[in-house]
């Protein structure tokens, strides 16, 4: 197994079992996906709804089993049972809903969490506690009761508790669609922060496409397999591809695509605001 | 309406009430109630007032906020008092009306009626006071761990209860939106007969029940990520100590325990 690759998918095969109807119905929804993600990379996931991207990044931290193909997991085979709590350590998981991953009443409490499921020393957890509440910028609120914070303040927190694990990877659920404006760029300015800083793999399944941007690989899932795999700016240079899956393009680059079929001359692979002010004033110098 | 709701309410503070051990400030609580309930005169009971008045000086909780802990227990007060007035007919009777005899051995059980619940309210409000939740579901469940050994599942029930007292603002506020989403498609909720307004919450609780199970789903795929595996092997962040003043506060109150059983004796 290739060291460098920190969750790895071979020809990963997952089906969701209804029981409730007799016979049980098996619906696939991950037909076959391979994808090596690397040390210290931020990867976005892209997808519409029920196209399989949650269900491949449950399939990282073992809580999804793969019925066919391989998952590891940091170096861990995720269909062993003795591996469950191994992996779980290492790929932690922040979901969309921050008010439905809170466990505890207050909000060090909560960051502890995991860490009281782990067994850790209780001096240890203080300091781990305190070290991932400080990273998120939510140490000041350690004593506060979580329902009383806004919404971004709640995501950070349940960041930090999976900070405290120590993960290797982070994989992020939509943590941001709950959210208003302000809170989301908290929420992105703690990403980036844990990719730069600390080297954490980044895994963000999102919808919306500016913060997919700032990544710095995008993997597309259409009907549980990978349709496109790339830099951010050569996956938003193909509009129409991205458009007939049913997925946007960042606002910006949207609009270049849009001058450039009324014959402006830009080029195909802006996808931040900057990059647009600066072509367009480039463009408007020249005349 | 919602938001008036006192139960479980907690005042953070620094008082020496605040800082005794949770499990020592339970136990103390149930022994103030065997107290109220021994005593079985007016010195007894007022030893019993005077010990839950000091503790609730000692924890600077505004005494506003005793009254308001009270409020809702009038009418059980008035009934209560009702009841053993008329319905106690030993002793002495002081007051006879056709039908209707009032006793001084009636008179004196409403008293300390009232005033034991009186005492019970104040006592287990100030214990609900002065220990955040957290502390308290610990201190039950470090209390309850014998009981473990005869396969009482006491991690689960502790952490049901956390998980309870930490949903009960989400809830109240999920409540709320519901409520408002239904008026604003016209449901009536606050007239008509008390059938028809109990009606009139059906369209309220459903959506209430369905989104508390996508909750505890949610929820429970967030515990499972976050390694959680029941009690076994657990730690706690916080470690439950008892100090010195902790056995100073089981002193002071078995003090009172003896005033209270030979009060009228001293007296």
């Amino acid at each position: 197994m290739c060291m460098n690759s920190f969750l790895q998918a071979e020809n990963l095969k997952f089906s969701y079992i209804n029981n409730i109807e007799e016979p049980p119905v098996r619906t696939e929804v991950l037909h076959g996906v391979s994808l090596d993600v690397k040390k210290g990379e931020f990867v976005a996931l892209l997808g519409h709804n029920g196209s399989g991207k949650s269900t491949l990044a449950k399939c990282f931290n073992a809580i999804n089993i793969a019925d066919e193909g391989k998952v590891y997991a940091c170096g861990f085979d995720a269909s062993l049972e003795e591996n469950l709590f191994p992996i779980r350590q290492r790929v932690g998981m922040v979901f969309q809903n921050p008010d439905n991953q809170i466990v505890a009443t207050i909000v060090e409490e909560d960051v502890a969490f995991a860490l009281e499921n782990m067994g850790v020393e209780p001096a240890e957890i203080r300091r781990r506690v305190d070290e991932a509440l400080k990273t998120v910028g939510m140490y000041e609120y350690r004593g506060h009761a979580p329902h009383k914070l806004s919404g971004g303040q709640k995501q950070r927190v349940a960041i930090a508790g999976i900070l405290a694990m120590k993960p290797q990877v982070v994989l992020l659920d939509e943590p941001t669609a709950m959210l208003d404006p302000s809170g989301r760029a908290e929420v992105m300015k703690t990403i980036k922060m844990l990719k730069e800083e600390m080297c954490v793999t980044i895994v963000l399944i999102t919808h919306y496409m500016e913060e997919a941007a700032q990544a710095d690989r995008i993997v597309v899932i259409d009907n549980g397999s990978i349709v496109m795999d790339d830099v951010p700016k050569r996956i938003f240079s193909q509009v129409e591809k991205m458009k007939s899956i049913g997925l946007d393009v960042p606002q910006v680059t949207e609009l270049c695509y849009l001058l450039r079929q009324q014959g402006v001359d830009l080029p195909e692979d802006i996808i931040t605001e900057d990059e647009c002010v600066e072509a367009l004033s480039k463009l408007l110098l020249k005349k | 309406m919602l938001k008036d709701i006192t139960i479980g309410q907690f005042f953070p503070g620094k008082s020496i009430v605040h800082r005794l051990d949770s499990r020592i400030k339970i136990i103390l609580t149930i022994v103030f109630i065997f107290m109220l309930f021994m005593a079985d005169s007016f010195y007894g009971l007022g030893v019993g007032i005077i010990y839950v008045l000091g503790a609730f000086l000692l924890s600077k909780i505004p005494f506003k906020m005793m009254l308001k802990s009270l409020k809702p227990l009038v009418p059980i007060l008035i009934f209560t008092g009702i009841l053993n007035i008329f319905f106690i007919t030993a002793g002495d009777p002081v007051f006879e009306w056709r039908f209707i005899t009032v006793t001084d051995m009636g008179l004196r059980t409403a008293a300390y009626n009232m005033i034991r619940i009186i005492g019970l309210i104040i006592g287990s409000s100030l214990l609900t006071y002065t220990t955040s939740p957290i502390a308290l579901t610990d201190a039950i469940e470090r209390l309850l761990s014998p009981l473990k050994k005869i396969k009482v599942p006491v991690h689960e029930l502790a952490m049901m209860m956390t998980i309870a007292l930490r949903f009960i603002p989400t809830l109240i506020e999920e409540t709320d939106k519901i409520m408002s989403a239904q008026k604003a498609r016209g449901a009536d909720l606050e007239t008509g007969s008390l059938l028809q307004r109990a009606k009139a919450l059906v369209p309220i609780l459903i959506p209430l029940f369905v989104s508390s199970f996508r909750r505890a789903e949610d929820l429970a795929l967030a515990m499972e990520c976050r390694c959680y595996h029941g009690g076994e092997g657990r730690t706690r962040l916080k470690q439950l100590k008892t100090a010195p003043r902790d056995y100073v506060a089981l002193v002071i109150t078995a003090g009172f325990v003896f005033l209270t059983v030979f009060a009228d004796k001293l007296a």
